[in-house]
């Protein structure tokens, strides 16, 4: 195998587990340090850079950091990351003095942003700070999108949302609220923008077309729409027994609002077992925790009314096996009729863009989906751009944050007449932590600890009003513990192959078998004959340069290294070190230091 | 700081040997030595040898002196029995532990000045009763814990760190152990653990005094250009005249397949020494033979390892001092001390 070039910012970017598993590259590890010090507001700002939203994402975020945790191959829990982001989020200080300024002279161009959610207001974010002056054309009486009217109040709270989406609007974005756009042809007729950013999320709720449907109409409800229809306190009950078909998050939020609002025998039911559900596993378990019954292997059939009111579902009790191709399939196995008063239907989400005139220049796919660039963001008209769940379906807040970010680069390029697909590229700093014989800048001493379980407020104080948040969040002992297991896997192992003198030290110290000196050979071949096997191929191996005493080389399985340093403290020579890594994010106006070191080197020659 | 000790965290797919132990269970506290000390490597050999041998670590008594080698059985096998004895003189513990429990397996860690200076005369006594011992002798050139002076088995011509050179001819152990008779005697050197483990494995099922002369560079004081015993130097020198594999009794049937110049020894306990001669006409039993070769070879500038000496059908002490079959603690106290009457009677036969 070739060495491996630890120079690009890519490699030790995938060690940090957590970090390459964000899609806004959150520095996780950092920031948890950070929280470890008791610099909370530090820890919120430094937060608030890559996914902007960190009071809300630390309550509601689907966390594809946490799945990605090294913890869960050393051990089986990741570190709880998200409610860790809560807690710097609730004990920051004021902040005011540290977000971003607009300047007072604009640069003189204007940005449409149609949809007042978490993609369009990153992009205001973005922009605001460089000069842009962007204005946000909300269908709504409020902002957030559906963070706000489809999270429900108990998961988060109206001031966490209204703090954070206002640190964006107070820098001056003008929200035109209550003011859908029915045609976009007009919008870009007006000539008054410059670019235009869709970020309308995907609102329309699936149907569910089985006999029975338009007659129980009354009492059948779309859930992503109910939920906003409870958020408005147009509807303010529902009947006792309730039905929640589709066992996604939306369905989780469904069930357990239906239980502040009259529902006692709330049931969710799926088509298929539990291995299949899509909700993440942390809310079914709030939502089971609050009694809402779990029906598996229902598949709906029919509506079921008597004098023309519904009194019920019939479902058909199904098995699934898999076919030859892999597919699963159905076998039904009997029927059943599970009485309700009312039925929400959560079984997913669709866009819908009525409002985008076929013949302005943007493409639509055979899916009624506009044709986006997958990097720049951008339709195949010039100026006009799309992110969020209005880009390619339904995803989760922090996606759209990611778009939001990168839609932004792109706006901003454009405005400046630059090219959209050259982006700027990431960066990387890599800084020595060494502060003495034996002592490193952070905790390198494994915690064996186990995670903090989230405390809750009681089943009857919360069913009490629907804005009673139910979590509390950790207290102090509880985040004193946590952020210690956090492996700090951006403190990387660097390894410097001219000072090895192969003294198999680090070999041996090494808790976890990470380190081998060997021969080179193909990676399929030396994954086998490495210290322990490396049998995880989605973790890369380390490859040394040839070491100086036998040409052997180095190799690192990056698979279970717990970043304890004890490899670098057992080194003679110095050739390990722990340093930290940055990775250098680019945004929007705002291009990396290795960029502008670059930059300046080519106007020096 | 992690100094204090290595995290619990473990592999998650460990193997387990039969004992239900994994390699992690075989090992002691944290080193305090230098960093980069070749002893340390030894004793990760060690961990793994005890391992793969799946010896009971309650059945395992370490023995030392003095020095920094002397320290290294704190570092292995932390359920183990354990004896740090005078400076030198723990070749005559060891004799003593063994004749009253015979049933234990005997590890002996010491080095060049507690083997070679002090305790020479102590090591001489271990071989020549054959004592069923490994005795690893950590030789690294200099007297590291008083700050690097010459040992015993300092080269002519090495430098210290200063630069000043040694002029005293060394005490080679081979060149002793072979010529007072031992039973086994091998050359390894800390910085190849693929074949110090299998002389390791080797050495620990060996009936008798088996001795392992260890190269193990001092990082601090003895890893300088110049000097005969770093790493860089050992590398350059190292000639291996018998490549050794060590087969467990479990694993013999299977691993017959012998290539026809491959030579097998059968040990007491049924498990099997082969080893392939990498100098041609090398032969691991023939005493004389070894001496001659690993003579010439080191004056060449060479330093031969392996398996250099190994005899066939070894008897130890216990053997030909006739002692009981079992170990003294497992004894009844009637059969152990039988009174003055068969005192009395015993005493009559010399009077």
């Amino acid at each position: 195998m070739k060495p491996t070039d630890v120079s690009r910012p890519e490699y030790y970017h995938k060690v940090v587990d957590c970090q390459w598993g964000c899609p806004a590259h959150t520095p996780v590890p950092e920031y948890i340090r950070l929280i470890a010090q008791g610099r909370f507001t530090e820890s919120y700002m430094l937060n608030r850079e890559s996914n902007v939203f960190p009071g809300i994402l630390g309550r509601t975020c689907d966390r594809p950091c946490e799945p990605a945790c090294r913890r869960v191959r050393v051990e089986d829990e990741p570190v709880a990351i998200c409610r860790l982001k809560r807690v710097a989020a609730d004990l920051r200080g004021d902040v005011g003095h540290l977000l971003p300024s607009p300047p007072t002279e604009k640069n003189g161009k204007k940005i449409a942003l149609i949809g007042a959610g978490p993609a369009s207001l990153t992009v205001a974010n973005d922009l605001m700070p460089l000069g842009y002056e962007c204005e946000i054309f909300e269908q709504l009486s409020r902002s957030g999108g559906l963070m706000r009217t489809n999270i429900p109040a108990f998961r988060l709270p109206a001031e966490v949302l209204d703090e954070e989406i206002d640190m964006i609007l107070d820098m001056g974005v003008q929200v035109h609220y209550d003011h859908p756009i029915d045609s976009l042809q007009s919008l870009l007729d007006q000539d008054r923008f410059d670019a235009v950013f869709v970020g309308t999320g995907a609102p329309k709720g699936k149907e569910l077309n089985i006999p029975g449907r338009e007659e129980g109409d009354a009492n059948i409800h779309i859930g992503i729409e109910w939920l906003e229809s409870v958020h408005f306190d147009h509807i303010k009950e529902i009947g006792e027994k309730v039905l929640i078909i589709g066992v996604g998050n939306t369905a989780m939020d469904c069930c357990r609002t239906s239980k502040r609002i009259g529902g006692v025998d709330v049931k969710v039911v799926a088509r298929k077992g539990r291995p299949y559900f899509k909700a993440s596993a942390w809310e079914l378990e709030d939502a089971e925790e609050e009694q809402v019954e779990i029906l598996e292997n229902h598949s709906p059939s029919r509506f079921v009314l008597e004098n023309g009111s519904l009194v019920g579902m019939e479902f058909e009790l199904v098995e699934w096996e898999a076919d030859e191709n892999g597919r699963l399939v159905s076998k039904v196995l009997d029927s059943k009729i599970v009485p309700c008063d009312d039925v929400i239907l959560a079984i997913g989400q669709d866009n819908a863009f009525p409002w985008i005139e076929r013949d302005i220049g943007i493409d639509f796919n055979d899916w009624e989906m506009p044709v986006v660039d997958k990097t720049t963001f951008q339709t195949t008209r010039d100026g006009v751009f799309v992110g969020g769940d209005a880009a390619w379906g339904p995803e989760n807040i922090i996606w759209a944050v990611e778009h939001g970010h990168q839609a932004a680069i792109s706006i901003d390029n454009y405005c400046q007449g630059q090219s959209l697909v050259n982006r700027p590229a990431y960066g990387m700093n890599l800084v020595s932590q060494k502060m003495g014989l034996h002592s490193w800048s952070y905790g390198s001493e494994y915690d064996a600890s186990q995670r903090a379980k989230m405390n809750h407020v009681d089943l009857v104080e919360r069913f009490k009003a629907l804005e009673v948040e139910v979590e509390l969040g950790f207290d102090a002992e509880q985040t004193a513990i946590e952020v210690e297991r956090c492996l700090n896997c951006d403190i990387q192992t660097s390894f410097s192959a001219p000072l090895c003198i192969e003294c198999d030290a680090c070999i041996d110290v090494c808790p976890v078998y990470c380190l081998t000196i060997t021969d080179n050979g193909s990676e399929e071949e030396m994954r086998d004959r490495l210290t322990a096997p490396a049998e995880n191929t989605d973790q890369d191996l380390y490859i040394s340069e040839e070491l100086p005493q036998t040409a052997r080389i180095m190799v690192k399985d990056e698979d279970l290294c717990v970043h304890c340093g004890l490899c670098a403290e057992r080194c003679p020579t110095a050739a390990w070190d722990m340093a930290k890594f940055d990775l250098l994010i680019p945004y929007a106006g705002k291009p990396t230091w290795t960029e502008s070191a670059e930059a300046a080197s080519t106007i020096s020659s | 700081m992690a100094q204090t000790g290595k995290p619990s965290v473990r592999h998650p797919s460990l193997k387990v040997n039969k004992l239900g132990l994994t390699q992690r269970d075989y090992e002691g506290s944290m080193s305090t030595l230098c960093a980069g000390c070749g002893h340390d490597s030894i004793t990760a050999s060690l961990v793994q040898a005890f391992f793969e041998l799946e010896i009971e670590p309650h059945k395992v008594a370490k023995l030392s002196g003095i020095g920094c080698s002397s320290k290294t059985p704190a570092y292995f096998l932390k359920e183990a029995h354990g004896f740090n004895s005078v400076h030198g003189r723990m070749p005559s513990i060891a004799t003593g532990a063994n004749a009253a429990n015979r049933g234990m397996t005997y590890i002996g860690v010491s080095g060049d000045g507690d083997s070679l200076s002090i305790g020479l005369g102590q090591l001489c006594h271990a071989i020549r009763r054959n004592v069923d011992m490994l005795y690893i002798i950590e030789n690294n050139g200099v007297y590291g814990l008083t700050k690097g002076q010459f040992s015993a088995s300092a080269d002519v011509g090495t430098k210290a760190k200063k630069g000043e050179e040694n002029r005293m001819g060394p005490i080679d152990p081979v060149a002793l152990a072979l010529s007072l008779g031992a039973s086994f005697v091998g050359k390894g050197f800390s910085g190849d653990k693929q074949q110090l483990v299998p002389l390791i494995k080797a050495g620990l099922s060996h009936k008798g005094f088996a001795l392992l002369d260890v190269i193990s560079p001092c990082v601090t004081f003895n890893d300088h250009q110049g000097s005969t015993k770093s790493y860089q130097y050992t590398r350059d020198h190292v000639q291996e005249v018998v490549e050794t594999d060590f087969v467990p009794v479990l694993h013999e049937i299977t691993a017959e397949q012998a290539s026809g110049d491959v030579t097998s020894v059968a040990m007491h306990d049924g498990s099997v020494v082969k080893f392939r001669p990498v100098a041609e006409g090398y032969d691991p039993t023939d005493r004389d033979g070894a001496y001659s070769h690993i003579a010439t070879r080191q004056a060449a500038g060479e330093v031969a390892t392996g398996l250099l000496y190994i005899e066939k059908g070894s008897q130890d002490v216990h053997s030909f001092e006739n002692t009981v079959e079992e170990s003294l603690v497992d004894l009844d106290f009637e059969e152990l001390c039988p009174g003055n009457q068969i005192l009395q009677e015993l005493q009559k036969q010399w009077r």
